[in-house]
């Protein structure tokens, strides 16, 4: 492999990795707050590519604005799910809320399926992520340089909600203890409203930037992306978003590198994902970046 | 009630299955046979997940893969060898699969017997984990096994799947394993066993406290389990007479693992109630989605409506029945006839009920 | 023969050493105190007893016998049995099923003969049954057999974890502060308690308690730790005297009672 070919892969590696990064902060964070796998976190991240297609094909959009609003709508579906789905099932047992959102992922799917038709639709790239870079023998497409750097500004702005601000602190001390978090006159119900709104829009953006570099949109197409972000999350350590980004980078790259080296693994491209996971399990278990948490006796 | 008695009376019930089971294998439709067998073969697949998740406390979303070793097995032991010759086009089966046809008991039983083979070998180090690692870490193994089926031609073929299956499965197969994994799990986890599993669901620390060897006891709960999620593969594979990877997705493992929580955690009444209502209501609402005509009015296709009809149907369960239909509660005989008791009681009749 | 043996064991959490150079020596049918204030390490000293941690350093001898870095539930085997400081019971499990469960270890029937009740199994059961229900009426708690273990008021749960940790009949018996949440009523009958398991179940017993009478009253030797030291070891009179141990830790309350 040349020089060349690797930094290409790199670059690959990396945009990938960041809408990885993206998409698992959602899964962290809501799992940070309410220790729920929130396996519909896939579909909201397919719902908003749906959004800008509408936004720019249905409403005849430029498509920066309709990027926006997909992000906004996307976020505010993420909330209702919250809201209809989760929120009742606060005090019920665990699995009940994961088979909540089981049930939410069918519903938002299937009715992808019944809205939007399970025939994949060509999401139209707008001619300026159609270009090539071209340093010497070095080929980059904007998409993957332009996906990069928009994740890298959206994941500093998270760091700053959840470090700097208010609402951050509220959700750090929910994820620690929500009964301790009410007595200090934390609002939990908005706090994880927020909390969702913010995981769903980080989707949205890893969603709309997917679309971009994969032009082919279907109702099922969260699944594995959901999966793979999800393994990002519990890489890098679950419940921390740091750990996330890190798993989303990790994931992205090996994945990329794995074909790049080795074509005659690709089949195998999906299995690897899980083999890291499974192997980070066993030796790190509460992942890269997580917090030992060793039940006292 | 004596033992003596509930042994009787289960006995007849058993008697009473198998004449329901003859009347339904010879005169109901296919359709509506597909529909029993399949409820069956969910119980099969329930009560086994119930076993390691709901009894001891180990969330395993492995399922699917189990069942994908069990299909595969099954169905590579029971087609004929001409079938195999012509359906591996890509690359020819290799040998001995290729000349190899054996009895489907003998099939069914291999199928499950590698699927244990497989947790064995999985269960010792993962089942270290606990709660969402083990499961993450149980479904990344179904999803290898997934992966690994659609990059073996050789032996699956690949994507394409396995086509023209014979189709060995009937009710008394279906039923029969059912009744079977009831038996064994049941009698399992009332053994000293089965509570050192509960023990071990309850309070891992003070079960190894007072001398029970975690090790053991996961595995052997995980490889029983797996043992019966391949049985129910292999029943399944030749049910629909074709399988490809894609059907061992993990929504394979989580319409399993809705089938135990909707029945409700650590039941097998539970479980096999909403095993034969899952399918049932999936196969019911097919209509709602095909179209139909109402007088002048007439609704065209609307494809992927019966899905949102039964996730929103599936929702609202849970959302109003956070343990499950039966909660932790078993189906008892003298429960049994407490329940009819109380229906005699409500009637106006002198000299009778409570 | 010497019981338990702990030669110098030291248990270190990275940077922290929790317990410093730990000795004990137990003889058979001793009744033996360990306390401390709080974080002194002295559930630390029980968890490497009973195989939760493995020392950093040295050796633990159980009857002679190495036991350092065996698995919880070998040493439950071998004869070590526990309660812990905050109840573990099986709180959704009956009363008379967490006892029993305490008898699996010496089950000896397999799980084959288990699934389909073979007659040497059933007649294992029955012996088992026998035993634990004997047990709970020892320890007056066979009118609760039924009922869920979680649902039992805090002392008799208390009880209930003896019971559990005696059906694994062991010849140590450790528990981690018994009388904690107890009035002083119920403190009294636990001292008669715990009497009365180690003459009728010939057990030996180590304790860690807070409570002072109940220490004083019925332990024959008391170890005092203190930020993982040992600083004082003997009779109940020597250490209430010791004046390292109450600087450390008994206070003048104790001193003038």
């Amino acid at each position: 492999m040349s020089l060349s070919i690797f930094l290409q892969n790199i670059a690959n590696g990396l945009s990938l990795g960041s809408l990885y990064a993206l998409i698992a902060i959602g899964y962290t964070m809501v799992y940070g707050i309410l220790r729920l796998i929130n396996f519909a976190h896939g579909d909201i991240f397919m719902l908003s590519t749906y959004f800008v297609f509408y936004g720019i094909l249905i409403f005849s959009l430029p498509w920066w604005l309709s990027f926006i609003i997909a992000i906004i709508l996307t976020a505010f579906t993420g909330m209702l799910t919250e809201r209809i789905a989760y929120r009742p099932l606060r005090k019920a047992p665990k699995i009940s809320l994961l088979i909540s959102a089981i049930g939410v992922s069918f519903f938002l799917e299937n009715a992808g399926v019944v809205v939007f038709s399970g025939i994949p639709k060509s999401f139209a790239r707008p001619e300026l992520f159609d270009t090539m870079l071209i340093f010497k023998d070095i080929r980059i497409s904007t998409i993957n340089i332009v996906s990069f750097i928009i994740s890298i500004i959206f994941l500093m702005a998270l760091l700053y909600i959840v470090y700097k601000t208010k609402t951050g602190l509220a959700m750090r001390a929910i994820s620690v203890d929500v009964e301790t978090s009410k007595l200090m006159a934390i609002d939990v119900n908005k706090t994880i409203s927020i909390t969702f709104g913010i995981g769903s829009a980080l989707a949205a953006v890893g969603g709309v930037l997917w679309a971009l570099k994969y032009p082919q949109i279907f109702p099922f197409m969260g699944i594995i992306p959901g999966l793979k972000a999800f393994i990002a999350a519990v890489v890098g350590g679950i419940g921390n978003i740091p750990g996330a980004m890190l798993g989303g980078f990790i994931l992205g790259l090996t994945e990329i590198m794995l074909v790049g080296f080795m074509p005659e693994l690709s089949g195998y491209r999906d299995a690897f994902a899980f083999l890291i996971l499974i192997l980070i399990l066993l030796f790190k278990p509460d992942g890269l970046l997580g917090k030992n948490v060793q039940e006292k006796v | 009630m004596t033992r003596k008695k509930e042994q009787l009376l289960s006995f007849v019930a058993l008697i009473v299955l198998a004449i329901l089971t003859y009347l339904a294998q010879n005169y109901l439709d296919n359709y509506k046979l597909r529909i029993l067998n399949l409820g069956a073969i969910y119980a099969t697949l329930g009560v086994s997940l119930n076993l390691i998740f709901g009894f001891t406390g180990q969330f395993s979303l492995g399922h699917a893969g189990f069942m994908a070793i069990g299909a595969y097995t099954t169905a590579l032991l029971i087609m004929p060898p001409m079938y195999k010759e012509m359906t591996f086009i890509i690359e020819p089966l290799i040998w001995p699969l290729n000349v190899l046809q054996l009895p489907f008991i003998v099939a069914l039983l291999l199928g499950g017997l590698f699927a244990a083979i497989l947790a064995i070998l999985i269960g010792l180090p993962v089942l270290r984990l606990k709660g969402d690692y083990l499961g993450i870490a149980t479904l990344g193994f179904a999803e290898i096994v997934r992966v690994i089926a659609n990059n073996i031609p050789q032996v699956t073929n690949g994507a394409l799947g396995l086509k023209g299956i014979p189709q060995y499965t009937n009710l008394w197969w279906t039923m029969g394993f059912a009744v079977l994994t009831v038996f064994i799990v049941k009698r399992l986890i009332s053994s000293s066993y089965g509570r050192a599993l509960m023990a071990i669901r309850e309070n891992e620390i003070a079960a190894e406290a007072i001398g029970v060897n975690l090790t053991y006891h996961k595995v052997m709960s995980f490889t029983i389990s797996a043992f019966f999620a391949g049985i129910g593969g292999g029943l399944l594979a030749s049910l629909l007479t074709t399988i490809d990877p894609r059907a061992f997705m993990f929504i394979m493992t989580f319409n399993v693992l809705i089938v135990v929580v909707i029945g409700g955690l650590g039941s097998i009444t539970g479980t096999v109630i909403a095993a034969f209502l899952f399918n049932f209501c999936l196969e019911y609402l097919r209509p709602i989605e095909e179209g139909f005509s109402l007088g002048p009015l007439s609704i065209p296709e609307v494809p992927g409506l019966r899905m949102v009809t039964f996730s929103l149907l599936l929702l609202v369960v849970i959302l109003f029945k956070q343990n499950g239909l039966m909660g932790e509660i078993e189906f008892t005989w003298k429960g049994f006839f407490r329940f009819l008791s109380r229906f005699k009681a409500n009637r106006p009749m002198k000299g009778e009920g409570m | 023969m010497t019981l338990l043996k702990a030669d110098n064991i030291t248990m270190r959490f990275g940077g922290l050493t929790a317990v410093d150079s730990f000795k004990i020596e137990i003889e058979p049918g001793e009744i033996v105190g360990l306390i401390g204030p709080n974080g002194a390490g002295k559930t630390t000293v029980f968890n490497m007893i009973t195989g939760i941690y493995t020392p950093t350093e040295n050796r633990i001898y159980f009857q002679e016998e190495d036991i350092t870095g065996l698995k919880p539930d070998r040493i439950a085997k071998m004869g070590i049995a526990r309660t812990f400081q905050n109840i573990r019971l099986l709180d959704n499990l009956s009363v008379l099923d967490n006892v029993m469960i305490g008898t699996h270890l010496h089950l000896k029937s397999n799980l084959f003969s288990a699934i389909f009740r073979l007659p040497g199994y059933v007649k294992e059961e029955n012996e088992l049954y026998e035993k634990s229900r004997q047990l709970l009426k020892k320890v007056e708690l066979d009118e609760y057999a039924g009922e869920k273990a979680g649902s039992l008021p805090y002392g008799k749960q208390r009880k209930l974890e003896i019971a559990r940790a005696l059906a694994t009949e062991p010849r140590l018996l450790l528990l981690d502060e018994p009388a904690a949440g107890m009035n002083p009523q119920e403190s009294k009958e636990l001292v008669d308690f715990i009497r009365q398991i180690r003459d009728e179940f010939e057990v030996t017993v180590f304790l860690i308690e807070h409570d002072m009478k109940v220490v004083m009253e019925i332990c024959e030797r008391i170890l005092v730790l203190d930020y993982g030291v040992t600083i004082a070891e003997g009779k109940p009179e020597e250490i209430k005297n010791n004046p390292e141990v109450i600087k450390a830790y008994l206070g003048v309350d104790v001193v003038n009672a």
